[in-house]
């Protein structure tokens, strides 16, 4: 046995060095659900309407649990706390955690530290079919979705499916030509929202508010219809880390590693986009959640997508929910402008202090 | 272990390989060399099942190769990248994991034996000094030896190779070639390289495989193969200005 301590040795330390990415991990998901909850409670607490903590607390267990606290409120508190708060707060977690995890996906995926979940012009769809909803002279909602969550949704679902199609034909590497034909595509949608817009009259700033994003409309019915869908578009993702691990190095490499790159893609690509679609639908365009959280991930616990995604998840969940209290607390500004706030300079001043910086 | 038989490539009506025989044994290490648009990447690329081959048929340990999925050839046959650039800070042990992707669980991800190999295939290539840095800050010779220990990571029995010395000074030249052998000869790999430099492949390799113009014109010992008439045609240059090294075995 003797002989063998010598190789060993070195052999345990990099197995402790390699275990060390998991033991921070843990820490961040650990800070990230007392985040979580902590946001929660104050997103839930506070308003324009004041309702005493307790009161709150006793509506909250009064509905979940059926528990009687030997409180008695107003009707009206319990329609602002249960109706309006509770999945208003929901609601921008479970958006925050798609735009995220989709901004996780499409980094990965496109290999460039730059995407985001709208780069292949899913924005731009959504923003076109907002537009044309609120233009058409037909309203309905169903199940609390009306048209415009519905052209929302459907116009970022096809204007992905149109790059993608685009994209597999001509020449270039499928990366390039992907990134190339999202841009054009997102440019020639804006242009059909500025025509949209300029169009629209006194409909305009209804179109604004959905650029800039917001939850002042969220509500149970919508929040069954997105979480569902953000819900299984995760975990789908999350099961198919491997692949995106493998494409870390490239596509070619990825097939080396023993990747079925073309399939892979299709279905990563696919998924991102419905998250994406489900997302922006409730909530309009809200920025810099899904390209910042993943970055912030990777820089505490590397580049391994097996937990870069539970981790951006929670991160985007957190990131938006408060930037949401923050929206509300200051005169119900659209929270688009929050995240942009508080992402930008956050962002910058990472990337400052990341060693290495960002190759392109 | 790996046989081409009658291959054929061509992209449009441009000819790129022809009619290749090729019979590569468990535990051989073979250098494939040849000019520049000889063929040898297009080669590699049908090996690793990059590339269906227009004609002809590749089998690897009995199984043709057309009948394997991605994952399956994976286990068989590492691939050392050539340099790659790296879109997110990776440390080095982060890299290196990924060569354990074919064999991880694909819902559970790395297990402690996937560590265990990581950790063993970094000693094994002797870069456990560079743990815990990040790979964009290493040297193209570091961040080579790091690809290699990726590969080495993937514990299949066939390591490929696209020119592993390009870029590389002397130094890091010599000391990839002399992992290469290591691995082959202590570890029974079996090592295939495409590599542009005559005096390495003669040194290194016991067997050189020549290719020009889509064919193989030269199989067996480097003397055998580069001989002088071979270099005049193959390469158009004098043979006296290449200062073929004698191999010592």
């Amino acid at each position: 046995m003797t002989t063998d301590s010598g190789t060993l040795a070195p052999a345990r330390a990099g197995i402790a060095w390699i275990g060390r990415a998991r033991r921070r991990s843990i820490l961040l998901a650990g800070s990230g659900l007392l985040a979580l909850v902590a946001v929660l409670c104050v997103g839930v607490a506070m308003g324009s309407v004041a309702i005493a903590p307790l009161d709150t607390l006793a509506i909250v267990t009064h509905r979940l649990f059926g528990i009687d606290l030997g409180r008695t409120w107003p009707a009206s508190a319990d329609t602002i706390v249960w109706d309006l708060r509770v999945p208003r707060v929901l609601t921008s977690m479970v958006v925050g955690t798609a735009l995220a995890v989709a901004g996780a996906t499409f980094q990965g995926l496109l290999r460039n530290p730059l995407a985001d979940p709208y780069v292949l012009g899913t924005a731009s769809g959504a923003a076109l079919g907002a537009a044309i909803a609120v233009l058409l002279p037909v309203r309905f909602v169903v199940l609390g979705f009306g048209l415009l969550q519905g052209l929302a949704f459907v116009g970022a679902l096809a204007s992905i499916y149109t790059v993608y199609r685009l994209s597999r034909i001509g020449g270039l590497s499928p990366l390039t030509s992907l990134l190339l034909t999202g841009y054009a595509v997102g440019s020639l949608l804006a242009a059909g929202l500025a025509m949209a817009m300029y169009l629209s009259g006194a409909a305009l700033r209804q179109i604004f508010s959905y650029l800039l994003g917001g939850f002042d409309a969220a509500s149970w019915p919508q929040l069954a219809g997105t979480l569902p869908l953000v819900g299984v578009g995760c975990v789908l993702i999350l099961m198919r880390a491997r692949s995106l691990n493998g494409l870390l190095l490239g596509e070619e490499t990825a097939a080396h590693l023993g990747i079925d790159v073309g399939r892979e893609r299709a279905i990563l690509l696919a998924l991102a986009s419905l998250i994406t679609a489900a997302a922006v639908a409730v909530s309009g365009l809200i920025g810099f959640v899904g390209l910042v959280v993943p970055h912030v991930v990777r820089l505490v616990v590397g580049p391994n997508a097996r937990l870069v995604l539970p981790l951006s998840a929670l991160g985007g969940a957190v990131l938006l929910a408060v930037a949401d209290v923050i929206a509300r607390s200051a005169g119900e500004i659209p929270v688009g402008i929050v995240t942009a706030l508080i992402g930008a300079p956050f962002f910058i001043v990472l990337l400052r202090r990341s060693r290495t910086g960002y190759e392109l | 272990m790996i046989g081409l038989h009658g291959i054929h490539v061509s992209f449009r009506d441009r000819v790129v390989l022809s009619g290749i025989e090729l019979a590569i044994r468990a535990g051989d290490r073979v250098a494939l060399v040849g000019p520049n648009g000889a063929g040898k990447s297009t080669l590699l690329r049908v090996l690793t099942g990059l590339l269906s081959p227009s004609q002809g048929e590749v089998s690897i340990g009995g199984d043709p190769l057309a009948s394997l999925d991605r994952a399956a050839i994976a286990r068989r046959i590492a691939v050392v990248p050539q340099q790659v650039v790296v879109p997110f800070s990776t440390r080095l042990e982060e890299l290196v994991g990924l060569g354990r992707l074919p064999h991880e669980d694909p819902l559970r991800g790395a297990r402690p034996a996937d560590r265990a190999a990581v950790a063993s295939a970094i000693e094994r290539v002797g870069i456990g000094h560079l743990l815990g840095r990040d790979v964009r800050e290493l040297s193209l010779g570091e961040r080579q030896l790091a690809l290699v220990a990726l590969a080495v990571a993937q514990a299949a029995p066939v390591l490929i190779l696209d020119e592993p010395t390009v870029h590389l000074d002397l130094r890091h030249q010599v000391a990839t070639m002399e992992l290469l052998v290591d691995l082959n000869v202590r570890d029974g790999t079996t090592v295939v390289a495409v590599l542009h430099d005559l005096g390495l492949a003669a040194h290194f390799f016991p067997r050189l495989v020549l290719l020009d113009g889509g064919r193989i014109v030269a199989d067996g010992e480097p003397r055998e193969v580069l001989s002088g008439q071979r270099i005049r045609d193959v390469f158009g240059v004098e043979p006296a200005m290449v200062h073929l090294p004698v191999p010592a075995w």
